[in-house]
């Protein structure tokens, strides 16, 4: 019974949303207060009727009722509750449902939190997003209906991959899929504006917030999947430039050019076009991606059930949506008004830089990650794109980038000269220089270099703040008064560009990384990083649907003890599956990484690694979410926000 | 994926390659000499395991994966250079198996990709810029006159 | 900038993700026939001389070398197919490869790192169509054959060259769509 509700909630999702399309468009195109004024209604019932279907089917993977085929392939009895519940989006069908479920739920906020956009604006921003909906759920009803059933049900489910039973699947679907599909939001409010013929300095501060969440959420989903593939795949990498990465990785880039964009656009009314393109192309990625990496086409680790009869459904989808906003661009953007002027050397000329630097990588990340079924379709050979070629290719790119962020955010607008920037950033730009140097002492001079920008970003971006408050130039007590009054986006901005400096840091930190492969004996002990490992029981651990093998490892630093760690290695009888429990231990500063291989004849294979500043990886990837998020509290950003009158005003 | 891609990798069991379960090497596998092995380590992998998707002979525990790290190994340890061993698999897998593409005909469009998208966006940035207008020019002593006859001033 | 050039620039973006989408339909359309498949590899031996290996024996299989296989191929154009009695899709070509056999085309079988009696088993339950048959114990042949999975298949023609190759198991559309045709190439 409740999945046919679910299955009636979703067909009812898809009409709303279809109303909402044509209710939002068509009342803005008459100006029809009416129609206009029903569109968020419309938006919140949609969203109300998906989340209906979405605990319908939570519901019946939590009551284990396997006639519905979604939850007899993925589901089983002894599957642990709470992977019944976030398994229900570890598989197709569920995850354009999840997909759906957030795309209502960007329409339902944009309704809650934009009352105080014009009535026009909100009306076709609504009717791009339900378009959108529509188009997706109708996908979801036809191709990939999580309610369908089967009889005779089975007795228990196939099960569920085990390499997917682990608490990081819980977060790092919905976080992500929150910051691909978020961008929809800004891409409606491109498609609206064009639709209007009309970009002004409001709707730059409009789409900001809703730029930066989705971004700061797409930050996090991405960490979330390299950490999780770091601990979950037992060999110590996170990156792996596979398709599937780099499907989330170019939304990501644009992203950044995005939010740094529509900054411009705010304040000096200027690279509209680039905002409205990068918007529209933004979103046109994140639908990409989604279809690329379920067609077939991709080879790729994160295999899903590959089918081409859906890919030409989503490959139509994708013609309508990014065809038509595409369309619409070449036909309305020649007509936007330019704005104001600019030097090349000023903040908009910084930040026309940073958009060049970031879609060019992005360019590298589409070329490579396409070229391989390209070269295949044209010229019929076989090559292949891996990690070496991203490596060479987007270093050379990035390194422009990275110098120029700490210097960017220093440059006034319009017009600016290079020789006072100095002046701000000398002592940043010097500790790099020191790093740098002291570095390539013990390591090589890439990993040095990395180490000398890192620095130079996380200094360098607090230079602006240091500015501002007259650090060491007035009486403490003055700075802390400048502080208090500072906009808090600049400092979520400097949180934010320190934060890539971390994520850098961390990334140049393998270098001092050390690693070692051995056969180990119960009692024996092993040196390596500066660690003395022992070895002291191997014993039998099974749990409610796996049987496992579980070392234990006594760490000591110079015979100081350290951490007891328990690699172990579980056999799911199941789906004859093995995978492989790493045991991590961290300080913040290094992580301890012990992973349990085979045992033969009383001896266990182990890897024992040290990784030196590994955690600093997605530390600096949460610091930049942190900061996106900070940036957001400025009342500023908030449509039609004042700032409160301070009780004590100065009137002196 | 074709049902026999999925039934083969099926088949090869244990190592389901899309999975990975074991440790990736067994100490056993590594060569004595710390140079070679590091060698053999660097040139492996920028080998792709063909039974997988997307990983490196070294990072991968697919049979297959396991017999050519075994390969890489013999044949450095005979003498070749890293030149020769990626030839070596090259003549028997095709250019497929090499995770850096070769610099040939086919592939100077994706190596020249970086440049042509700073070109692109540097052409059109520097197309789309606007000059400051040009500070018009002073006002002749006819022209000063009449500016004060019109405005009043003295 | 001028118009012209604006405009011709804003169509860009839309120029290329058509041609982008094309694309995608084109391998699409091709993967539901089986014309396209991004996973699997071209064997660059096709062309090339059959490479030197020796085989072991095993169950009915007495091992072959390269020089028996040049010797027969002189005679006749030999299938040589890859197999394992541990893999599925080759019990699922098994009825395929016997009718071809009965028509009188040789089948050499190179059996991957398999074992005597789960390969004897195999062949009782699924028929015998090799005329020779041999064990890689090794791995090593069916590296120096470019081979990456069972099973795959090599047409060696009169002269000792590799003509035609498959990856994965003979079907009727194969058959009759790709070796038919290259077995009347070479004959």
């Amino acid at each position: 019974m409740i999945p046919e509700l679910g299955n009636f909630a979703l067909a009812l999702a898809c009409c709303l949303a279809l109303a909402q399309a044509v209710v939002g468009i068509w009342g803005a195109q008459r100006r029809d207060i009416r129609l206009m004024a029903a569109t968020p209604g419309l938006a919140v019932g949609q969203f109300l009727a998906l989340a209906t279907a979405a605990g319908a089917l939570v519901w019946a993977a939590v009551h284990d009722d396997f006639s519905v085929a979604n939850i007899a392939e993925n589901s089983a009895i002894a599957k642990p509750l709470m992977y019944k519940i976030s398994g229900c989006w570890g598989n197709h069908e569920g995850s354009i449902l999840l997909w759906g479920l957030i795309l209502s739920i960007c329409g339902a906020a944009v309704s809650l939190a934009g009352r105080n956009l014009p009535s026009g604006l909100r009306a076709r921003v609504l009717g791009v997003l339900g378009g959108t909906s529509c188009g997706f759920l109708l996908f979801a009803l036809t191709t990939s209906n999580p309610f369908l059933r089967i009889w005779p049900p089975p007795a228990d489910g196939q099960g569920m991959n085990p390499l997917l039973q682990d608490p990081g699947l819980a977060f790092h679907p919905p976080i992500l899929y929150t910051g691909y599909v978020g961008f929809a939001v800004p891409f409606a409010f491109a498609v609206a504006a064009l639709i209007e013929g009309r970009i002004d300095a409001a709707w730059g501060r409009w789409v900001r917030p809703w730029a930066l969440t989705s971004w700061a959420f797409l930050t996090c989903g991405i960490a979330l999947g390299s950490w999780w593939a770091y601990y979950e795949l037992g060999w110590g990498g996170y990156w792996f430039w596979d398709p599937v990465e780099n499907a989330s990785l170019m939304p990501w880039l644009t992203g950044t050019a995005l939010v740094h964009s529509a900054i411009v656009v705010e304040k000096r009314e200027s690279l509209k076009i680039w905002t409205v393109l990068l918007a529209i192309g933004t979103f046109s990625l994140s639908l990409s991606g989604t279809f690329l990496v379920r067609s077939g086409i991709l080879n790729s680790v994160h295999s899903f059930a590959n089918d081409p009869a859906r890919g030409i459904f989503i490959l139509a989808l994708l013609a309508l949506v990014i065809g038509g906003s595409l369309l619409l661009f070449a036909l309305r953007a020649p007509r936007l008004s330019s704005g104001g002027i600019f030097a090349p050397i000023s903040r908009e000329g910084a930040l026309v830089l940073n958009n060049i630097l970031l879609c060019s990588i992005c360019a590298v990340v589409v070329v490579g990650t396409m070229y391989p079924p390209f070269a295949d379709l044209l010229l019929g050979q076989k090559i292949s794109v891996g990690a070496p070629f991203f490596n060479a290719t987007v270093l050379p790119l990035a390194i422009p980038l990275f110098a120029a962020m700490a210097v960017g955010p220093l440059l006034p607008w319009k017009r600016a000269k290079l020789m006072p920037i100095v002046e701000h950033a000398w002592w940043a730009a010097l500790a790099a220089v020191i790093v740098t140097g002291a570095c390539t002492i013990g390591m090589k001079i890439l990993p040095a270099l990395a180490f000398g920008f890192a620095t130079w970003i996380i200094l360098g971006s607090f230079a602006e703040v240091v500015e501002r408050v007259l650090l060491f130039r007035t009486p403490v007590a003055s700075s802390f008064r400048r502080a208090r009054g500072l906009p808090i986006a600049v400092l979520g901005a400097a949180i934010a560009h320190a934060g890539m400096g971390v994520t850098l840091a961390g990334l140049a930190g393998a270098a001092l990384d050390s690693q070692k492969i051995v056969s180990a004996k119960v009692g024996q002990t092993f040196s390596s990083g500066g660690y003395e490992w022992t070895l002291m029981k191997l014993e039998d651990a099974d749990g409610p649907n796996y049987t496992s093998r579980m070392a234990t490892i006594y760490v000591k630093k110079d015979g100081v003890p350290v951490v007891l760690m328990h690699p172990s290695r579980r056999n799911f009888t199941a789906q004859h599956q093995t995978t492989s429990d790493v045991a991590i231990s961290t300080n913040l500063l290094r992580d301890l990484y012990a992973v349990l291989g085979e045992e033969h004849d009383g001896q266990a294979v182990l890897r024992l690694h040290v990784n030196v500043l590994a955690p600093w990886i997605w530390l600096g990837a949460f610091t930049m979410a942190i900061g996106g998020a900070i940036s957001l509290s400025d009342r500023r950003l908030r449509v039609g926000a004042p700032s409160r009158a301070r009780p004590d005003a100065v009137t002196a | 994926m074709k049902r026999w891609a999925v039934g083969a990798a099926g088949a090869l069991l244990i190592s389901a390659a899309a999975l990975p379960a074991l440790a990736v090497s067994d100490p056993s596998e590594m060569l004595k000499d710390p140079k070679l092995e590091a060698r053999a380590e660097s040139v492996g992998s920028q080998l792709r395991c063909l039974v997988c998707q997307n990983e490196s002979i070294e990072d991968s525990n697919a049979d297959l994966a396991k017999d050519l790290r075994a390969k890489v190994r013999q044949r450095i340890v005979a003498g070749d250079t890293d030149k020769q061993v990626m030839d070596w698999m090259v003549a028997r897998y095709g250019n497929f198996v090499r995770l850096r593409p070769p610099l040939m005909a086919s592939t100077v469009l994706l190596w020249a990709t970086p440049v042509l998208g700073l070109l692109a966006g540097g052409l059109i940035a520097f197309f789309s810029r606007r000059r400051f207008a040009a500070p018009p020019a002073p006002l002749s002593v006819a022209e000063q006159a009449r500016l004060r006859e019109l405005t009043g001033a003295p | 900038m001028s118009f012209s050039r604006r405009h011709a620039l804003m169509l860009a973006p839309l120029g290329l993700a058509g041609a982008a989408g094309f694309a995608f339909w084109k391998m699409l359309d091709r993967m539901s026939v089986g014309k396209f498949d991004p996973h699997a590899l071209n064997n660059p031996l096709v062309g090339k001389p059959v490479p030197d290996f020796a085989l072991s024996p095993i169950g009915p299989g007495k091992g072959f070398t390269a020089a028996d296989l040049r010797a027969a191929a002189a005679q006749k154009p030999v299938l040589v197919n890859f197999w394992a009695s541990y893999c599925i899709p080759c019990a699922g070509e098994a009825d395929i490869l016997g009718s071809l056999a009965g028509e009188g085309l040789p089948i050499w079988g190179v059996a991957w790192k398999d074992k005597a009696g789960p390969a004897q088993q195999f062949l009782d339950r699924y028929g015998n169509p090799y005329a020779r048959l041999g064990n890689d114990v090794s791995g090593n042949v069916i590296i120096d054959w470019g081979v990456y999975g069972v099973p795959e298949s090599f047409l060696v023609d009169r002269n000792g060259i590799i003509r035609w190759h498959l990856a994965g198991p003979l079907t009727d559309d194969s058959v009759s769509q790709d070796l038919r045709p290259a077995l009347k190439a070479i004959a």
